[in-house]
């Protein structure tokens, strides 16, 4: 693809936990969306079954059949035997492109021979590991959240041609850290083998604020989150420019369908005005800067 | 059982061969390593210096090269590789999968150890490392249980490396950018977290003693009260009604109690964290986990801790005080 084609959009997997009919409604919308690929899977917390693996690629069928290309995305952090039979199960659905965010994922489909793209956390920040991955099986990849606009065009500059797809988050909060332990399950002074599941009274996370009242971080079960929201979606020339190929948008639930529209309408139309900044998003990683930081875009 | 020390400079490398360790782990003096701070570390002459004394004292050290390289920073990181190379390590910890296809290509004899930062937290994860990258052993992240660990060392195809004490990271490592996201600067990329050249102290005049990473608010003390670095993870920050340790109180890593267990497990080598410490600091730890481990391997069965040496070890963790972290069940 080259860097003048249209970067398509991408809703990556739902990093909160939501009810199945919360789900299964917000799905129905990206599929009457302007998205072309639709990441699915629980990506945060084995315990989360209101749709278990089955369910999701039966919704992937779905999503399908209105167009969409579909991804299953593994979870990110693997600790229990258990844990892993979910991620064997994402990994041999035999349909769908599967993304791997462990390295545990990128083993087993490799064993199977089937190709694969790489979740932001596999940790690509130069051209040699993604051209290694490639040569196991990587045909698309994400690039690490933390890494900067002129970063990535040099890393695929350096990588060549022949390189995988790239697509970027451009919007959503950003997942920062993953831990063994449940910052919600903490938060309601329960342990976490008997969590309650209370991360589902968290459509959009649970909000960290420091004791001036800033809001910081999100917490939502064992992933720590930014507490703005990353937009890069008024740069997506330059996101283009760059060399993305997809621009990821992460669910939010009363918002994205309708963002995957806007960006289609600003994408088709050429232009930027329609999309916006809140004050409350962030954009500083694209720029070399903290996180957090709000820079002016585009 | 191997006892790994870290050493952060030659004075701290020469005490932590007099105290016992088996093999000590050193970074170059930049950012290619994840303890990448102001004065520490090690220039290739200081380092060919102090190999030159572990080996008379047979004493293996091992480099680490385990943060990630960035396009413009290629070449300064493979020539780390080819430095530790060059001057005779017994050992390279890595955790990029570009150094590590390179390491693995261009040095197939320097053995290669998968850092924590490389998250391996599963057999077939390490399986992944050694089929393509020939890894001879695995530092485990710390975010597994005592269970999970026994499980994934029954099956693996590495030696199993596993923090014994020190500072506690509570996120997965090589997978936390909190640091950078409040300051543009991560263990990944920069080789530091909550990086000092961000910190500000405030006090006003009651006595509240502020401290501040990049301008955010990570804790607040009053007149008195113990004040701790502002490692961002362990600040106080309010949720909901409440405002407290959000993610972790600060505390230190201490699995003195499960050194047997970790023994039968057939677990290779113990690392001991803190390669910015004093040597005064590494002194005492190593010498508490030398005893340790010798009693754990001469008898298993009748090892226990002696209150002493917790007592300690205590004294020399953050905030004064220990956990098992999540090893244990119930801090998760």
């Amino acid at each position: 693809m080259t860097d003048t084609t249209k970067p398509r959009i991408a809703i990556g997997p739902c990093q909160y936990f939501w009810p199945r009919a919360h789900t299964l409604a917000f799905y129905e919308r990206i599929g009457a969306s302007a998205a072309d690929s639709v990441y699915l899977g629980e990506t945060v917390c084995a315990k989360r079954r209101e749709l278990r693996p089955d369910d999701w690629i039966a919704l992937g069928r779905e999503l399908a059949a209105a167009g969409k290309e579909v991804v299953l995305s593994t979870l990110t952090l693997v600790e229990a035997r258990s844990e892993m039979g979910m991620v064997r199960r994402m990994c041999l659905n035999g349909e769908f492109l599967v993304e791997a965010n462990d390295m545990a994922a990128v083993q087993i489909l490799r064993e199977q021979g089937l190709p694969f793209t790489g979740g932001p956390f596999l940790n690509i920040y130069n051209s040699h590991a993604l051209l290694a991955l490639r040569d196991l099986g990587m045909r698309r990849w994400v690039m690490p959240l933390e890494l900067d606009g002129a970063t990535l065009r040099a890393l695929l500059d350096a990588a060549g041609p022949q390189r995988p797809e790239t697509e970027v988050f451009a919007h959503g909060r950003l997942p920062l850290a993953w831990s063994a332990r449940c910052f919600t399950a903490r938060h309601h002074d329960l342990p976490k083998d008997q969590c309650g599941l209370r991360c589902i009274d968290d459509p959009d996370g649970r909000p960290v604020n420091t004791r001036e009242g800033e809001r910081f971080l999100t917490i939502n079960g064992i992933q720590t989150q930014s507490g703005r929201v990353h937009n890069l979606l008024p740069a997506w020339q330059k996101l283009a420019a760059a060399g993305a190929d997809l621009l990821r948008l992460s669910p939010r639930i009363g918002e994205t369908p309708d963002l995957a529209d806007a960006l289609a309408r600003a994408m088709a139309d050429d232009t930027t005005t329609t999309l916006t900044q809140d004050g409350d998003d962030c954009s500083g990683y694209w720029h070399g800067a903290a996180g957090m930081d709000r820079i002016p875009l585009p | 059982m191997e006892l790994v020390c870290p050493a952060g400079n030659a004075t701290a490398l020469r005490v932590a061969i007099e105290s016992g360790a088996d093999t000590i782990y050193t970074g170059l003096s930049d950012a290619t390593n994840a303890r990448h701070f102001p004065g520490l570390n090690f220039s290739p002459d200081q380092l060919a210096q102090s190999i030159t004394e572990a080996h008379g004292h047979g004493v293996r050290v091992l480099l680490a090269v385990n943060t990630y390289a960035q396009p413009q920073g290629w070449d300064h990181w493979r020539s780390a590789v080819d430095q530790a190379a060059a001057l005779g390590v017994d050992g390279i910890i890595l955790a990029d999968i570009g150094l590590l296809e390179y390491a693995a290509r261009t040095y197939p004899d320097l053995p290669r150890h998968l850092s924590v930062q490389g998250s391996a937290t599963s057999v077939e994860a390490l399986r992944f490392y050694h089929e393509y990258f020939g890894i001879r052993r695995a530092v485990l992240p710390r975010v597994l249980s005592l269970a999970q660990v026994q499980q994934i060392a029954a099956d693996a195809p590495v030696e199993l490396e596993v923090f014994g004490f020190g500072s506690l990271c509570i996120m997965a490592e090589g997978r936390c950018l909190l640091s950078s996201y409040a300051t543009g600067e991560s263990p990944n990329t920069a080789g530091a977290c909550s990086p000092a050249g961000h910190v500000r102290w405030d006090e006003t005049a009651d006595g509240t003693l502020s401290s501040r990473l990049n301008g955010v608010l990570i804790d607040r003390f009053a007149a008195g009260e113990k004040a701790g670095y502002p490692t961002l993870c362990k600040g106080r920050f309010t949720v909901a009604d409440r405002t407290d340790h959000t993610l972790e109180a600060p505390t230190s890593l201490n699995t003195l109690d499960l050194l047997p267990e970790l023994h039968r497990a057939g677990i290779t080598a113990i690392k001991l964290e803190g390669r910015q410490r004093s040597p005064g600091y590494i002194r005492q730890v190593a010498a508490v986990w030398r005893q340790a481990i010798d009693r754990c391997l001469t008898a298993p069965d009748a090892y226990a801790p002696e209150p002493g040496e917790k007592a300690r070890l205590s004294a020399l963790s953050e905030g004064s005080q220990t956990t098992l972290g999540a090893y244990s069940r119930s801090w998760q």
